[in-house]
């Protein structure tokens, strides 16, 4: 996600603090900024989160209710974790040691923020984890495809025999392997 | 534009603090008219929240971008949802003198 609230939360004016207030995660915050404040419509809102369209209208079903929630009962609202994760990328620079993120995703670092340098890498954190990608694989030819969040996994058809895909290491992958091995 | 730099001192020898929240002084650096003021911590010696308190200060001068030596996990979502860019330089031996001459590039 990219702007997380730089807040932790609501209070209804004129009331006694309550112990128990309403837990909005980022997730649910992020989808009502980007369906009621940037006025963006669920397929694309779900492309930025990287999540699927249903996914996504679940979140933002789930959101919209918890703030109706504290609306009417008058309850504080609370901002806290759930799974997201921040994408301000960041940069290593070769010539003077330092790291920099930047915050506009579209703009193109060229040179080092520090020393003007053009002796840049992109820090790449899949490869530094090893992160298991999503990866489908063709039930006929064993082609392997990266599946890109977003979009619906029925529609990963395998470019060279145009069957439909399965995800690998997958329930339905294991039967395919044990019904061809018979 | 205008920089904020952590300093362990105030003058332009003193050396980059590798705290963000707790430094002694900030620096804040005008690339324009290359204006330096240098600015006493006052969450030093806070127990919580010195990171949080921070932010707020250099967002109030209007910096665009921060130079220290490390960032919590907190101050690093607070600069990024107000659109500050961070730096990381990890030297502590480098003086605010020599930050600002890389600076000017």
């Amino acid at each position: 996600m990219n702007n997380p609230p730089h807040f932790k939360g609501f209070r209804p004016i004129g009331l006694p603090e309550e112990n128990n207030p309403v837990i909005i995660n980022f997730e649910e915050y992020e989808a009502i900024r980007l369906s009621d404040f940037e006025l963006n419509g669920q397929v694309e809102a779900a492309l930025i989160m990287g999540i699927s369209r249903p996914t996504y209208a679940r979140i933002y079903e789930s959101a919209r209710r918890k703030v109706a929630q504290a609306f009417v009962q008058g309850k504080a609202i609370v901002f806290e974790g759930g799974k997201v994760y921040f994408d301000s990328e960041w940069y290593s620079c070769n010539s003077c040691g330092c790291w920099f993120n930047h915050t506009e995703k579209e703009q193109v670092i060229k040179n080092c923020t520090l020393c003007g340098s053009t002796d840049i890498e992109q820090y790449d954190e899949s490869h530094q984890q090893g992160n298991a990608e999503d990866i489908f694989i063709c039930p006929e030819c064993g082609n392997e495809k990266i599946h890109s969040p977003g979009t619906p996994c029925r529609n990963e058809i395998c470019p060279a025999c145009n069957c439909q895909m399965v995800r690998k290491g997958a329930p339905h992958h294991h039967r395919m392997r044990n019904r061809n091995n018979n | 534009m205008k920089i904020a730099i952590t300093s362990t001192g105030n003058s332009p020898d003193s050396k980059l603090d590798s705290r963000f929240g707790r430094c002694s002084y900030f620096v804040i650096y005008d690339t324009e008219s290359h204006s330096t003021e240098f600015i006493p911590n006052p969450s030093k010696e806070n127990i919580e929240g010195a990171g949080p308190a921070s932010v707020q200060l250099i967002a109030s001068r209007g910096a665009e971008k921060v130079v220290s030596g490390e960032f919590g996990a907190k101050v690093k979502s607070l600069f990024d949802s107000l659109k500050i860019q961070l730096v990381v330089l990890n030297d502590p031996q480098k003086k605010i003198s020599e930050i600002i001459k890389l600076l000017n590039h």
